[in-house]
């Protein structure tokens, strides 16, 4: 699944040459001048390379678990585990990519999944369920959460509040209404139809861990193989460009939030399943793992870039050091801190890459 | 009358049954550093050695906890730890420090990919870990839970419990007997809780309100606090505001209790006797000093006690004290009141806010 130029790659020829569209992702991709600078330095400032690096690190990260704890980190059932701990965050972090690279950001998300977590899981959602049948819960959940995610985006586009702030008040919120609506109390599934589905393995591998592949897959095309996604470059490089290339922005921008909001709708039926539980706590600093897995990706927190492939590389990194971690006995204190380090590294390398191929450039 | 009766019995036959690995974990815990703390561990041995400490077939128990963010559960994860250090037949693997569930999860997933021979957990939420400590005891590991219960008996081998409830009653029947001193005939009580929304906080209140109506007194003023030391203040506040005069007050927590006494001290009232909960060093040194009347222990010993247990389990062992060849299903510490009296019987078991 290899992700390159996007923007140039992906304009079909007969608009390439007419479509102001077309120039304004051309001049925003950077990836003409990707080709003229250095060998190396275009390898590793283009998608390709800098995917090539999460690989190597993940790979190194992997290394690191085999040296450390043989035979139970290189085990099929460990590396399910690390998948089916990603998945649900993965699934965050997919959403989180499209509106970052849209030039926004959602600092609502984990709210969100508790919320959309709680409702899916009342006592009349459950008897709805259990008389009906048990998507009920999943509808419910989906629904409420592209519902938050639309609200943050008519706020963004229409209400003109920065993004920052319209989903900080998202994330006080959502996360209250969740307290309000389960009492603070957890709520436990008691839909057998519901819990048994997602039991179910296909071919082995976890049903969340399908879902977390489907979600990246059809993130990918989206945001590489359609008009959809190539706008959602040009809103994020340059908002005033892509608006007079004709693109509608504000409707744009709702779809962006409306996107990470159904994502979180999936994320929460998802921690529902592993959990059979909702519960108003579930979901807490999702926005922060979120946001640091799509970084290290890197997608531009600026916007005009991003990768999924490097979001899902992100997560597993973070997934697998988690793991590493524990099967090594170290605390979870020293996790955060080699987080921490492991962000700054990968900022720091993009920039230093962004500039180097930019005055290598003509 | 008769539940709390059975229950308070209940409590007493465990503690005094547990007494042993009670006094054992009292050594263990290392926050402390008394002068007075390796003649108590001495004796502590000796009121509890069997040939059950003697090292036996080789095990490893997987320990899983909340993430440490007050006194009390860093003290529940260090006393685990110290405890397993005790044993040359236990290999500890620990994963320590997590509120998300999912994440927690995986840490139990992980126990099971790699056969630990026990596992030790206090979820940060019974319920959504009960699936997973089910997928383990399906995989033959034996799980002792501890002090927040799973949804299901088939989750755990064994459960370590502190007795919430009997919190409250001690903290309660304490009070009717300083109300009783002082020939006090309606005496205004008041009650700080923790998080009033937790089942935790209600079993203590209700315990509290049970304990004070066998003396015919009732709680006046109740404020809630959010078990860290700004809400204590806070609430503390609010509380003293409310009430002019007050003779008795139990504050549920004492890691909130720091701020509840930042807040008398600041408004300078000390004309009640202030009875604390769970047993922090700070309550333990304000009772030394008079400062505060006694503290209800809840017990930051569960995990280790929980350790203790898995070790057995997994030796295939029982507990010496007792007839029955097995570790008991379901075991509830008790939850003594701590006082001048006996404050330095009970300074080993101490955590630091």
């Amino acid at each position: 699944m290899s992700e390159q130029e996007t923007g140039s790659t992906t304009a079909q020829p007969p608009v390439r040459e007419s479509s102001p569209e077309a120039e304004v992702l051309e001049s925003m991709s950077g990836s003409g001048r990707d080709r003229s600078s250095s060998f190396l330095g275009g390898l590793m400032s283009s998608s390709v390379g800098r995917n090539l690096g999460l690989v190597v690190a993940l790979f190194a990260l992997c290394l690191v678990g085999v040296a450390t704890a043989g035979e139970q980190f290189a085990s099929i059932d460990n590396a399910l585990t690390i998948l089916r701990l990603a998945a649900v965050i993965g699934v965050v972090s997919v959403g989180m990519t499209f509106v970052i690279t849209g030039g926004g950001i959602d600092l609502s998300v984990g709210a969100i999944v508790a919320l959309s977590s709680v409702w899916a899981t009342t006592l009349a959602t459950q008897s709805l369920a259990r008389g009906n049948h048990w998507t009920v819960m999943v509808l419910v959940a989906v629904l409420v959460g592209l519902g938050c995610g639309l609200i943050n985006g008519l706020l963004v586009a229409y209400g003109g509040v920065v993004p920052f702030i319209a989903t900080l008040a998202m994330l006080a919120a959502a996360r209250g209404l969740a307290e309000i609506i389960a009492q603070r109390r957890t709520q436990i599934v008691n839909v057998p139809g519901f819990t048994d589905f997602f039991r179910h393995d296909v071919l082995g591998i976890p049903l969340l861990v399908i879902i977390f592949a489907l979600v990246a897959l059809v993130g990918w095309v989206v945001l590489n193989r359609t008009t959809f996604g190539r706008r959602t470059f040009a809103v994020g490089g340059n908002p005033e460009a892509a608006r007079l290339a004709g693109i509608n922005v504000k409707r744009h921008t709702v779809a962006l939030y409306a996107i990470v909001g159904l994502c979180c709708g999936i994320a929460a039926v998802m921690i529902v399943a592993r959990t059979t539980t909702g519960s108003s706590t579930h979901g807490t600093l999702y926005e922060l793992d979120a946001i640091a897995a799509v970084v290290i990706g890197g997608t531009l927190l600026s916007g005009g870039r991003g990768t999924i492939v490097g979001t899902v590389l992100g997560v597993l990194i973070f997934t697998t050091l988690s793991n590493v971690f524990t099967q090594n006995n170290l605390s979870s204190s020293a996790q955060s801190v080699a987080k921490g380090i492991i962000i700054v590294v990968a900022v720091l390398l993009q920039q230093r890459l962004a500039t180097r191929s930019n005055s290598g450039g003509p | 009358m008769s539940r709390n009766t059975r229950r308070r019995r209940l409590a007493l036959a465990t503690g005094a049954a547990l007494s042993g690995v009670l006094f054992l974990s009292a050594c263990s815990t290392d926050t402390n550093d008394t002068d007075n703390d390796s003649g108590s561990s001495d004796s502590g041995q000796a009121n509890a050695a069997s040939s059950n400490d003697d090292p036996g077939k080789k095990v490893v128990i997987g320990f899983s906890g909340p993430a440490a963010d007050h006194g009390w559960l860093a003290a529940i994860n260090s006393s685990a730890i110290a405890e397993a250090k005790k044993y040359s037949d236990v290999e500890l693997k620990t994963a320590e420090g997590t509120n998300d569930a999912n994440q927690q999860i995986s840490q139990v997933e992980t126990f099971i990919n790699d056969k630990v021979d026990a596992i030790v957990l206090l979820p940060t939420d019974g319920a959504a870990l009960t699936d997973v400590a089910t997928k383990a005891m399906e995989a033959g590991i034996p799980v002792v839970n501890v002090d927040r219960e799973f949804s299901t008996p088939f989750a755990a081998r064994t459960t370590v419990l502190g007795d919430n409830y009997g919190m409250g009653v001690s903290a309660g029947t304490y009070a009717c007997d300083v109300i009783e001193k002082k020939g006090l005939d309606d005496a205004v009580v008041a009650e700080i809780a923790g998080i009033d929304a937790l089942p935790l906080t209600q079993d203590r209140s209700k315990g509290f309100k049970d304990a004070l109506k066998a003396c015919g007194q009732n709680v006046d003023n109740r404020v809630a606090a959010e078990f860290t030391v700004e809400s204590g203040e806070k609430a503390a506040s609010n509380l003293l505001q409310a009430a002019p005069k007050i003779d008795v007050i139990w504050n549920h927590d004492d890691d909130q209790g720091v701020g509840v006494k930042a807040a008398f001290d600041n408004a300078g009232r000390d004309e009640f006797a202030f009875i604390g909960g769970a047993g922090s060093c700070n309550a333990m040194q304000w009772i030394k000093d008079g400062q505060m009347a006694a503290t209800v222990i809840y017990p930051p010993t569960q995990a280790a006690d929980g350790i203790g247990l898995a070790r057995l389990i997994a030796q295939e062992k029982g507990m010496s004290d007792l007839v029955q060849v097995a570790v008991p299903k379901r075991v509830v510490l008790d939850a003594p009141v701590v006082t001048k009296d006996n404050v330095n019987d009970y300074q080993d078991l101490c955590f630091e806010s």
